[in-house]
Formats: C-alpha cells, sequence, structure tokens
C-alpha cells in the first residue's frame, strides 16, 4: 500500500482552478519527483498535503490517515516533514533555534538531542554556525538549515520544495548528495523541483505536472530519455 | 528635589502605559492586527476590581485576581469572537472591528455602572516614604514600578525560554512556518491574548490607584498613548514597548511638572511624530527584510 496517497485533487486559488484533478502516489522508502514548469502547481499541491491550502476537492492521505480533515499542525507529529519553497527559516533566530522548533512536537529531550547530532553531523556548517541569527546565513547555508530543521522532527516522509531554487551551482550539488543521504537513511522523499535534471538523477519514479494536470509519469531512468521531456525540462 | 520625585512619578506613569504597550505590542507581533479595544480591557479591568472590592466587598487579592481573570478571560473571548473570523480579511476590515469593540465595551460599561466617574477603594494602605525633608515617595508608584519590572522580567523569561514564548517567535515571525513545526497557531494567538488582557487588568489596577476615580472612558486615553509608546519602541518588538512606554511616561511627567500641564499631550505626540520622521521603525523596531 502506498504510504502518501493523492487522488484526484483540485484546489482553486479564488475563481482559478489551480489544480484539475491530480493523482499520484509515494510509497514507503521511494524519493519521487515532482517536475514541472513554474507555475504548474507543484508548491499548491505540497502546500495542499500538509494543510496550508485547503483543496476544493479529492483525497489526501498518509499511512491510512486522511491528510485534508487534519489541521496543518498536527501533520508533521504523523510524520510528515515540509521544506517550504523560499526555505521560510526563522530569520531572527539563531540556528539552534530554529533547529529545536524542527523538534517543536517532539517530547523526549534525549531523542531530540540525538536528532540534533545526527543534524550536525550531516550539517557541519550548521553546528558551526549554531549560535549565529538564521538571517545572516548564505543561500545555501540557510537551505541546509530549512532541511536541518525538517529532519529535527524525524520524519518518515520529507516534502522538499524547490531545494536548488537561487543557490549557487556548488551547493545544489551538495543539497541532492544529501538529499540522496537522507533517502538511504530510509526517510521517502517527495521533491519538487525545476531543475529537472538534477531531480529525475536522484528520483525513483517521476510525475510531470503541467498546468495543474500530470501529464506524464514513470520512471526517473524513462522520463529522462522521453523525447517530450527532453525538449520541454531537460534543454537537449 | 523636586525633580527626583517627578521623575520617579513618570517612571510609574510609564510603567503602567509599558504594560499597556506590551498587550498592543504582542498582539500586532502575533495576529498582526491593532487590537484598538485593548484600552478599554483595562476600563473593564478596574471596573471588575472596583465592583468585587467597592460593592461585593471582597478583600483586596481576591479583587485584584477577580479583575485579571475576568480580563484574561475578556481577551481570548474578544478574539474568538471578533478577530478570528477575520483571520483572512483585510487589515482595515479588522481595525473596523477592532473599534467597534471598543465602543461595544465602553457602550456596556456605560449601561452598567453610569457616566458618573467611580471612586476606586484604596485597596492598599501604604504610608508614603519619607526620604528626607523635602523627598517623599508615593508608595504606589513605587509598587507600580516593582511589578512592572518584576512582570517584564517574567514575560521576557517566558517568551525566551519555554516551548510556549519560542512558538510565539515562530508564529510571530511566519505563521505557515510555524504550523508546519507543528505550532497550534489559533492557540498561540489565544495565549497572546490572554496575556496582553492580563497586563492590562493589571495596569487598570494601577490607574484606579493613581488616579482614584474611573469611568467607561478611562481605558481610551491610556490606551491611545501605550499605542504611542509601543510605535515609539518599534511595534512588534516587546523590549520597544517596555522602553518606549516608560520613556512616554517620563516626558510626560516631566512636561507637567516643568513645561505646561496643557501641554504634556502635545508634546508626548509631537516625540512620536519626531522618532518617527527619524525612525520610522520606532526606536527598538528592526528593519523588515525584503523576501526574495
Amino acid at each position: 500500500m502506498a504510504m502518501l496517497r493523492v487522488e484526484n485533487l483540485e484546489v482553486f486559488y479564488g475563481v482559478i482552478r489551480a489544480i484539475k484533478g491530480v493523482s499520484f502516489e509515494v510509497n514507503e522508502g521511494e524519493v519521487i519527483a515532482l517536475i514541472g514548469a513554474n507555475g504548474a502547481g507543484k508548491t499548491t499541491i505540497l502546500h495542499t498535503i500538509t494543510g496550508l491550502i485547503q483543496p476544493h476537492a479529492g483525497k489526501i492521505e498518509f499511512e491510512g490517515h486522511d491528510l485534508v480533515k487534519t489541521p496543518a499542525y498536527k501533520i508533521v507529529q504523523m510524520g510528515m516533514a515540509h521544506v517550504p519553497e523560499g526555505r521560510r527559516i526563522f530569520q531572527q533566530l539563531t540556528v539552534l533555534e530554529n533547529l529545536r522548533l524542527g523538534a517543536f512536537t517532539r517530547k523526549s529531550n534525549s531523542e531530540i538531542q540525538a536528532s540534533l547530532k545526527r543534524v550536525y553531523r550531516s550539517f557541519p556548517r550548521l553546528e558551526e554556525r549554531k549560535n549565529q541569527v538564521a538571517g545572516t546565513l548564505s543561500g545555501g547555508e540557510q537551505q541546509m538549515l530549512a532541511m536541518g530543521r525538517a529532519l529535527m522532527s524525524d520524519p518518515k516522509i520529507i516534502l522538499m520544495d524547490e531545494p536548488s531554487k537561487g543557490i549557487s551551482p556548488l551547493i545544489v550539488m551538495e543539497i541532492f548528495n544529501m538529499i540522496r543521504e537522507i533517502s538511504s537513511g530510509g526517510t521517502t522523499v517527495l521533491l519538487v523541483e525545476q531543475n529537472a535534471k538534477k531531480a529525475l538523477e536522484i528520483s525513483n519514479r517521476a510525475y510531470v505536472l503541467e498546468t495543474g494536470k500530470i501529464a506524464l509519469e514513470g520512471n526517473a531512468e524513462e522520463l529522462m530519455n522521453n523525447e517530450n521531456v527532453k525538449k520541454a525540462y531537460l534543454g537537449e | 528635589m523636586s525633580f527626583i520625585s517627578n521623575l520617579i512619578n513618570g517612571l510609574s506613569l510609564g510603567s503602567m502605559y509599558a504594560l499597556i504597550a506590551l498587550g498592543y505590542t504582542m498582539v500586532y507581533g502575533i495576529a498582526k492586527m491593532l487590537n484598538f479595544a485593548h484600552g478599554d480591557v483595562i476600563m473593564v479591568g478596574a471596573f471588575t476590581m472596583f465592583t468585587a472590592a467597592a460593592t461585593l466587598k471582597f478583600s483586596p487579592a481576591i479583587s485584584i485576581i477577580a479583575g485579571i481573570i475576568v480580563c484574561t478571560l475578556l481577551g481570548v473571548i474578544i478574539e474568538k469572537i471578533a478577530y478570528k473570523p477575520l483571520r483572512k480579511a483585510s487589515p482595515l476590515t479588522v481595525l473596523i472591528t477592532a473599534i467597534g469593540v471598543s465602543y461595544f465595551l465602553q457602550s456596556l460599561a456605560l449601561l452598567i455602572f453610569g457616566s458618573n466617574q467611580k471612586s476606586f477603594p484604596m485597596l492598599f494602605n501604604f504610608e508614603p516614604i519619607r526620604v528626607n525633608e523635602d523627598l517623599i515617595l508615593k508608595s504606589d508608584s513605587l509598587m507600580t514600578m516593582g511589578v512592572t519590572i518584576l512582570i517584564m522580567v517574567a514575560l521576557t523569561l517566558f517568551i525566551n525560554k519555554t516551548k510556549t514564548g519560542r512558538a510565539m517567535l515562530a508564529v510571530s515571525e511566519d505563521k505557515g512556518a510555524a504550523e508546519l513545526m507543528g505550532v497550534n497557531v489559533n492557540k498561540t494567538i489565544s495565549i497572546t491574548f490572554a496575556i496582553g488582557s492580563s497586563l492590562a487588568a493589571v495596569a487598570g489596577l494601577f490607574f484606579g490607584l493613581t488616579y482614584g476615580f474611573i469611568g467607561p472612558y478611562t481605558g481610551a486615553m491610556p490606551g491611545i498613548k501605550a499605542f504611542v509608546a509601543a510605535v515609539l519602541g518599534g511595534i512588534g518588538n516587546i523590549p520597544g514597548a517596555m522602553l518606549g512606554g516608560i520613556l512616554l511616561g517620563v516626558i510626560e511627567n516631566l512636561s507637567k511638572a516643568y513645561i505646561s500641564t496643557e501641554l504634556s499631550d502635545a508634546i508626548v505626540f509631537a516625540v512620536l511624530i519626531i522618532v518617527l520622521l527619524v525612525k520610522p521603525t520606532g526606536l527598538m523596531g528592526k528593519k523588515i527584510n525584503e523576501k526574495v
């Protein structure tokens, strides 16, 4: 059974139907990419999954729980973390305070400390800067902080929205390596990316989103060799 | 030596403004709205204490606690009924609603207590402290300052050291991101209104003790001045509200003593205008980061 199942999802922005009946599923352990151009509705889908936007119709099921009726703040407790677009770290708080907020719903202090150690091991730079105000970090470091913050909730699945956006190519490599590492650590990943090439390189399967609809789906490898995908998204 | 006593009275008045300004600034920081009914919560607090002590003959301690509880509940109820349904409405709609709530509370007090000023019961019978021949300190001024300092320390610790406090900081920066961390935003906003309103009740007590009279419009002027104090310090900024309130009280009292009683309010508002011209974000306000 799929870990996360989205069925016939429809989302409206005012009178505009932004998502027009999207269905997809994510199985445990997979890295799934949702690719598509700007405005295709990728971010809207992630926001709807984690409850920041209410859908007009459709189902979202996570491990058998109906997410549509679950308030956003309860979703992280169920084991789903969301690294939002634009990172949205708490700029005026320190790196450590940001990470601690990532573990907001967890009770056991020793488990939180263990997660903190793990995050520092993955992102040594965050430990070096733990007392620095987050707003002063570089874009790449902020992305690492946003990912570290999500990992602090010890999620079963992590939703990542445009992790490569506005970041220098060198750091992008590092960030994609980290996503791979997160996945091999046993966490399921749902990745939204404009950088289709990078996303397909690290994912098992992918869905191509065009103006609020799934246009194509399949194995990452198949899609990479698909002529239409090559033309439209891979710039070949 | 009269300068020292004027200064102390100013600090005491400023402490009262600071307590009220904290409510304005915390609610603004977290709910991004100006709660213009906040001043009238002071009045409700003062009238509750008046009723409990003078009419029902409860002890001072019980009367004060009753005032704090009533205001705390009132703050939470106002938010639930009047502001929560408008969470997604335009700021102007919320502002007009807040003014409506303010008039509602004033009219309600007018209906229950009438328009005559009531004499506030002397809940404490402190002797003035005689330092020397010239310098006599009013005990309630000292108490106002002492209690305010305690409250400020407690509030600062609460916000920086507790989980709820950190949730408040997170919500004030980014509601959506805070929700993704598992913070219950509605609950956090309720708590903020509860804290702000309980501080207003304490301010109501100090107002009654300082001026001796209360009426349905008692909260309006201190409310506006505390709002000025919050803006002066940088709205949304907690230390700023404390600083703004105390500065305002001192400026007001010293202008009354040395310049003119009639002009003191004009001077207070002139200071606000000058500060905002020089530093539009207020004394301790942070520059707003433009999101890229």
